[in-house]
């Protein structure tokens, strides 16, 4: 069985990287044990709602969606990030993406089923959610977002867990300590793998191609999930600019969460010469051009309806303005842009304290976002009488459900490092190198 | 081919609101109570919009607009329904499949009316309601979207009877055929069918007086109302 040839300072890095599977610590305890608790908490408030109803929920006519809808799109735009680093990046060749690859793509794979939940605990029937596989109709938008999302899934899965199977094969070889259950968990998930080169470079063709199709993916996928919105005839939601706005949302706020993620990892695994300053100060001009993105489509959009002056597109514009949604549009403009882009641009550049609090105000000011695109356009809907005097107060149910999401979402990231590296140690080997770049000299 | 419509004269509502009345007892609307009717939760497939008031005293105004279901000719709920649970049948009339529905809610949201409804709780008839269940309704369950079907039952009685008698179903069948229009002391509502250019409707359609609610959307609604004076 051939095994690549390790360097000294490779073979502590190593080290660093499998300590965590080898031992339980008291803060892991301690964290797992909180996240399961909130988590549980949710479950039961989901039973409840299914038993009793949506009514549960804050729900109502004409605000006919709420916090679960936001939860979807959040969710399933947190992923795109991932996907983006690891996939997009890869295709143009942007090697400093590497130690942060999987750690990015573990937010995918554990975010974009929080999102397909949050549209399942929608439904009014989730008893006969199957319909959609019997009965769907490919002229409805929704049956697009599930396709692609379901794809997303599937692919993100199988991404993932190809760029793990190397370093599976070496937890199995090396990891010897370890419970027996844990060690029969590394052999059967390797595959029988061998480190052979010519494995190598035929999982090097497999990524490749997978990232081709999981970019075109990553852009469909949200896009689709805008038309859920562009595609009906509501005030504010009826824009061609919805689909890429969503799109660049997206991979900003999880371009802050792969921050905060980077930052939790380093300390915690004391990872500061895997993950160095200089992957810190490329996600921060990742996040420089995000952030511009994103606020060049927040002015064109609301520009374009304030000139136009439409009647029912101004009732929206207003609600979020002055209305009953403007603290919270403003809180949303505060912690997505007007705070965050002068400390990436000034102290983010020496400070990844900084770079995680710009992180933590992103990802906090796009739910706010994802909030502020689906209510106000619900409360005043076209027809402008008693219809329009449309309120929504989430209920106990609805926010401890998106907690446990929350929760849940952290608790299998956590439970994912205790049992696996989570910067990819095959990839950091000179030897495979060596492997990759023989076929290429050929 | 059949084509039902309305035509409601709003110069003759007086906004008493009996149509939305009939239309719940006749189609077994159920009870919302009024903790949620305040949260918006209470279902009327057929309501009665009231305008601003406008002139100058004494010469003051309101207009009322009933709103039932607009059977547009392109209806966008239609078009956004995952499963086709909601559908155009080949007589023009939008209908729910109560069965097929999973409560996605993209069709309430959809809609620019607002006519569609959801069962956000298991229906309740608390005491004598429960006696004036309509047997030829079917009630719906917890979860799913229900809205005016144009009385379809009523409209298939009526079809099924003019078969058996071996002859076409008159104008005057169907003009307060609807339990919204039958109950409307006013005489401002008409039903019938659009194709047959002799009908009230279809003349009616036809008036200068006649419009239709948000008509720059296309929609193609078939319910058209004639503008008071």
């Amino acid at each position: 069985m051939l095994r690549p040839e390790i360097t000294q300072t490779q073979s502590e890095d190593e080290a660093l990287l499998l300590a965590p599977l080898t031992r339980t610590s008291r803060g892991f305890m301690l964290l797992v044990g909180l996240l399961a608790t909130v988590a549980l908490v949710g479950i039961f408030a989901y039973i409840r709602q299914l038993s009793r109803g949506l009514g549960v929920s804050g729900m109502n006519r004409p605000v006919y969606w709420g916090v679960y809808i936001v939860n979807f799109v959040f969710f399933i735009g947190l992923a795109h990030s991932g996907t983006f680093i690891s996939a997009i990046l890869r295709l143009v060749g942007a090697g400093w993406r590497t130690p942060l690859a999987r750690a990015a793509e573990a937010i995918t794979v554990f975010s974009v089923p929080f999102g397909a939940g949050s549209i399942l605990i929608d439904l009014g029937r989730i008893d006969r959610m199957f319909n959609v596989f019997f009965y769907g109709r490919y002229a409805s938008a929704l049956l697009w977002d599930v396709t692609s999302v379901s794809l997303y899934l599937l692919s993100s899965i199988v991404f993932f867990y190809f760029a793990l199977l190397p370093d599976l094969a070496h937890a199995r070889d090396q990891l010897t300590e370890v419970p027996q259950w844990q060690h029969e968990m590394y052999r059967i998930l390797a595959l029988g793998w061998r480190d052979h080169p010519e494995q190598y470079r035929r999982l090097e063709k497999v990524l490749d191609g997978m990232a081709v199709f999981m970019t075109l993916l990553v852009v469909t996928v949200h896009t689709v999930v805008a038309f859920v919105f562009s595609m009906t005839l509501q005030p504010v939601w009826h824009t061609a600019v919805l689909g890429p706005f969503f799109l660049v949302g997206a991979v900003f706020s999880g371009s802050g969460a792969v921050v905060i993620a980077m930052a939790i990892l380093r300390r915690v695994f004391r990872l500061e010469n895997i993950l160095t300053w200089k992957h810190f100060d490329y996600m921060r001009q990742l996040l420089i051009a995000l952030s511009l993105t994103w606020m060049y489509f927040m002015i064109t959009e609301h520009l374009t309806i304030f000139y136009g002056r439409e009647i029912p597109e101004m009732q929206v514009f207003f609600q979020r303005f002055t209305g009953a949604y403007a603290p919270l549009f403003w809180a949303m403009l505060a912690l997505c842009f007007l705070v965050p882009f002068p400390i990436l641009l000034t102290v983010g550049k020496r400070s990844i304290g900084w770079m995680v609090v710009a992180g933590l105000m992103i990802n906090v000011g796009m739910w706010l976002e994802r909030y502020i695109v689906v209510l106000p356009t619900l409360t005043r809907p076209h027809l402008l009488n008693e219809l329009a005097i449309g309120t929504y107060t989430p209920t106990w149910t609805e926010l401890s459900i998106t907690a446990a999401s929350f929760a849940g979402l952290i608790l299998l990231y956590a439970l994912f490092t205790r049992f696996f590296p989570i910067v990819p140690i095959w990839e950091r080997s000179e030897e495979v190198e060596a492997y990759l770049h023989e076929e290429e000299g050929e | 081919m059949a084509r039902w419509g309305m035509v409601i004269d709003l110069d003759e509502c007086t906004g008493c609101r009996s149509c939305t009345a009939a239309c719940r007892a006749e189609n077994s609307v159920p009870f919302a109570g009024p903790d949620q009717a305040e949260l918006g939760r209470a279902i009327f497939w057929q309501e009665v919009l009231e305008r601003e008031i406008h002139g100058s005293y004494p010469f003051l105004e309101r207009q009322y607009v009933p709103r039932l279901c607009m059977h547009c000719d392109d209806p966008p709920c239609v078009k956004v329904c995952p499963v086709e649970a909601t559908y155009k049948n080949d007589e023009g009339v939008v209908l729910v499949d109560y069965g097929r529905c999973i409560g996605c809610r993209l069709c309430a949201t959809a809609c620019p009316y607002g006519v569609r409804y959801f069962n956000w709780y298991p229906p309740e008839f608390p005491d004598t309601l429960e006696r004036a269940v309509n047997p030829d309704v079917p009630t719906r369950p917890v979860g799913v979207i229900e809205k005016c079907t144009f009385c379809i039952h009523r409209l298939e009685e009526v079809k099924a009877r003019a078969e058996e008698e071996g002859r076409e179903v008159t104008d005057a069948e169907l003009v307060l055929l609807t339990a919204c229009n039958q109950a409307c002391p006013a005489s401002a509502r008409y039903f019938g069918d659009l194709e047959d250019p002799q009908s009230t409707v279809a003349r009616l359609s036809r008036s200068p007086r006649a419009f239709v609610l948000l008509e720059d959307l296309g929609t193609e609604p078939r319910v058209f109302y004639l503008k008071g004076e």
